[in-house]
């Protein structure tokens, strides 16, 4: 069976992007992992037929590509809103003050942790580190970072999604607009960033917002 | 001191844009590669590595080039760089995947010659889609430089490198987990040996390094390994990226030499505590690290054998600082929560071990304590590293179980009172 008939209802852009992934490894079924996270693209979170067409696509049983999908956290098989935002609550941000932060975000989000808002506009989880702790405490929005988050910029992080209702969401506007102290310096600022709760990478899918440079 | 920034140096040329291949080269970026292959044998570059004696910058600090000399003699063989970086605390392979990310794949060039490696992965945690993109980017415009792929530079070598993105678990840092996640599986920890170096991915002899580790290639051979080993202290050699957090006044990654005391690094290099406050305690090397504290070693030395001498590891380089204000039963809890959610589930003292200890240090801090919880804490503690030994004595098949045990030998260890205190809080009878 032809690829594009594995996965017809992808966009012709993604079965070009699974097309390649397969092909980058010495063995198919290595392409599992980033191939899920297209399924998850594709149909918002990972259902089970998205399982079914990477299981085809790598020769796996379905049963293996759900275990495989089961042990990692962000591969998602509920609903996720469009917006998710993580926190970070392990050590370092717990000591500059995250707790509070979740709390703050949780309220004006109006979703608890763990949950997605009435509207579908957002999901809110706690998350152990996520290697931003010397700018702690550190927010991600469709994985995309915030460090230096106080809870009331984490309030206004909110508002502005809800607002503004960016397609594309970038590192480098957010942390200008609700972030503190970094990390280290991250020099240019970059034009590309998520379009969905999936981690924004070329080979997987990340988007271009339009006159950014 | 005198020292050269071995991995920052271009990021401080080049603020803006040390990302970038044009900026790379122009500061002598991929040199050290066109002298490996138009002049070099692998043996040469295996041996500089040797004599350089770099300790691995992932966490467990063993001699990069006594591990290359293990890798198996049958092909095809494969370089994984492990960019997995989730021990709590730590973010300086970050800053090195975003910012200098032709550094590293120079290293990945001048590695895989020297093992004979003809493909090399790079294995970024899924958290980290920037330095992924900076990294695939990079990996882009070496290909179109020909620095990657078929036959570079007229030698006869061919390279492909696959960058690849985790799933959101911190047991992938694991070097045989990993290597199951890059083959598809869950990302379980395999039984050693056989060590990758024998049995890899796809059981094909493999070497798996750290981020930083392949980053300090590129100067090793420009330099030679002997200057690198003239770096630092004699037992542990070059310069180290550290990641300071908690409560400093200048938190963030700081390139230095090896053999700084503690003191030097807390207090000049991270600028002392925030607001002037007492130093409580600090966890020297990422949240598997059993703490230190002030009165016992600030000046301990900052290399590999004198911290373990004094009880600690240096892991993952990860330095979380703790003032006064701290509730340490708090902190604990909250290391020891991690591992509990990261635990893969397929050692039963790992599994059942962590959510207990969570649990009851949860109720500690919810004035629910029992007086036995100190015992009963200790002894699930001695199921999981019996005799609470350092290094610790192993019950499963990674160290992500044991790792739990640091944060409450150390409470126990350096604040018995507190804790006492907070069991004697719940104990008493509310009143009416
Ligand atoms: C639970 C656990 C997590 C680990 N996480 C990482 C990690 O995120 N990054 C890393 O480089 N090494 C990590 N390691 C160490 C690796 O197993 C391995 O030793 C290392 O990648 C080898 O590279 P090096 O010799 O260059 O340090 C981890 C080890 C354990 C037991
Ligand atoms: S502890 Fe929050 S980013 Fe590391």
């Amino acid at each position: 069976m032809t690829l594009a008939a594995v996965i017809p209802d992808w966009t012709s852009p993604n079965q070009e992007r699974a097309r390649k992934l397969l092909d980058a490894y010495p063995e198919r079924r290595s392409a599992v992992m980033p191939l899920l996270y297209l399924a998850q693209l594709e149909h918002g979170h990972l259902t089970d037929s998205g399982m079914t067409q990477v299981a085809e696509l790598t020769g796996l049983t379905p049963a293996q590509v759900q275990a495989v999908a089961s042990f990692y956290t962000m591969y998602k098989r509920d609903h996720v809103g469009k917006y998710l935002i993580s926190v970070c609550t392990s050590i370092s941000c717990f000591l500059m003050g995250s707790d509070e932060v979740l709390t703050a975000v949780e309220e004006e989000s109006d979703a608890l942790d763990g949950t997605t808002s009435a509207d579908g506009t957002f999901s809110v989880e706690h998350v152990e580190c996520i290697g931003a702790c010397g700018g702690a405490p550190a927010v991600q929005v469709n994985y995309e970072l915030i460090e230096g988050v106080t809870p009331e910029k984490g309030k206004a992080l909110c508002q502005w999604l809800r607002d503004a209702a960016p397609e594309v969401v970038l590192t480098d506007e957010m942390q200008e607009l609700f972030g503190g102290v970094r990390s280290f310096d991250w020099g240019s600022k970059e034009a590309e960033g998520a379009v969905a709760p999936v981690p924004a990478f070329g080979p997987y899918g990340s988007a271009k917002r339009e006159g950014r440079s | 001191m005198s020292f050269p920034l071995i991995l920052t140096q271009r990021m401080i040329d080049h603020p803006a844009d040390s990302h970038l291949i044009d900026v790379y080269e122009g500061a002598g970026g991929y040199d050290v590669m066109r002298k490996v292959l138009s002049g070099m044998t692998p043996e040469q570059v295996v041996a500089e590595v040797k004599s350089a004696n770099i300790q691995g910058r992932g966490g467990a600090a063993f001699p990069a080039g006594i591990k290359w000399g293990f890798l198996a003699p049958a092909e095809p063989r494969y370089l994984v760089v492990n960019g997995d970086e989730s021990e709590p605390g730590t973010f300086k392979d970050r800053q090195l995947l975003e910012r200098d990310p032709h550094q590293l794949i120079e290293g990945v060039i001048i590695s895989s010659f020297a093992l004979g490696v003809n493909h090399a992965f790079i294995y970024i945690r899924g958290e980290y889609p920037k330095p992924a993109r900076r990294v695939q980017q990079a990996v882009e415009a070496a290909y179109a430089k020909g620095h990657l792929g078929h036959n570079i530079m007229g030698s006869g070598f061919d390279l492909d490198v696959t960058v690849h993105l985790g799933g959101g678990a911190y047991i992938c840092g694991e070097e045989t987990a990993l290597l199951n996640s890059l083959e598809g599986l869950r990302g379980e920890p395999r039984l050693k040996p056989p060590f990758p170096a024998v049995e890899g991915l796809y059981a094909k002899p493999t070497i798996v390094n750290n981020v930083e580790t392949i980053s300090n290639i590129p100067w090793i051979i420009d330099n030679g390994g002997e200057a690198f080993a003239a770096i630092g202290d004699e037992n542990s050699v070059g310069t180290r990226l550290f990641s300071l957090s908690g409560h400093l006044k200048k938190p963030g990654n700081v390139e230095v030499p090896m053999g700084l005391t503690w003191r030097e690094l807390i207090y000049d290099i991270g600028g002392g505590i925030r607001d002037d406050r007492e130093l409580k305690t600090w966890v020297p090397g990422g949240a598997s690290a059993p703490w230190f504290v002030p009165e016992h070693h600030l000046d301990v030395k900052v290399t590999k054998d004198d911290v373990a001498h004094a009880g600690s590891m240096l892991g993952s380089g990860a330095v979380i600082v703790m003032d006064e204000t701290t509730n340490v039963v708090a902190a604990a809890h909250r290391i020891v929560k991690f591992f509990a959610h990261e635990s893969c589930g397929q050692c039963t003292p790992c599994r059942e071990g962590t959510t207990w200890l969570e649990n009851i240090l949860w109720r500690l801090l919810n004035g629910a304590g029992r007086q036995s919880d100190i015992e009963l804490l200790l002894d699930i503690c001695d199921n999981i590293s019996p005799g609470l030994a350092w290094p610790p004595k192993m019950t499963t098949i990674c160290p992500l179980g044991p790792s739990a045990v640091s944060p409450i030998t150390s409470i126990m260890t350096h604040f018995r009172d507190e804790v006492q205190a907070m069991v004697d809080l719940a104990a008493e009878p509310a009143s009416a």
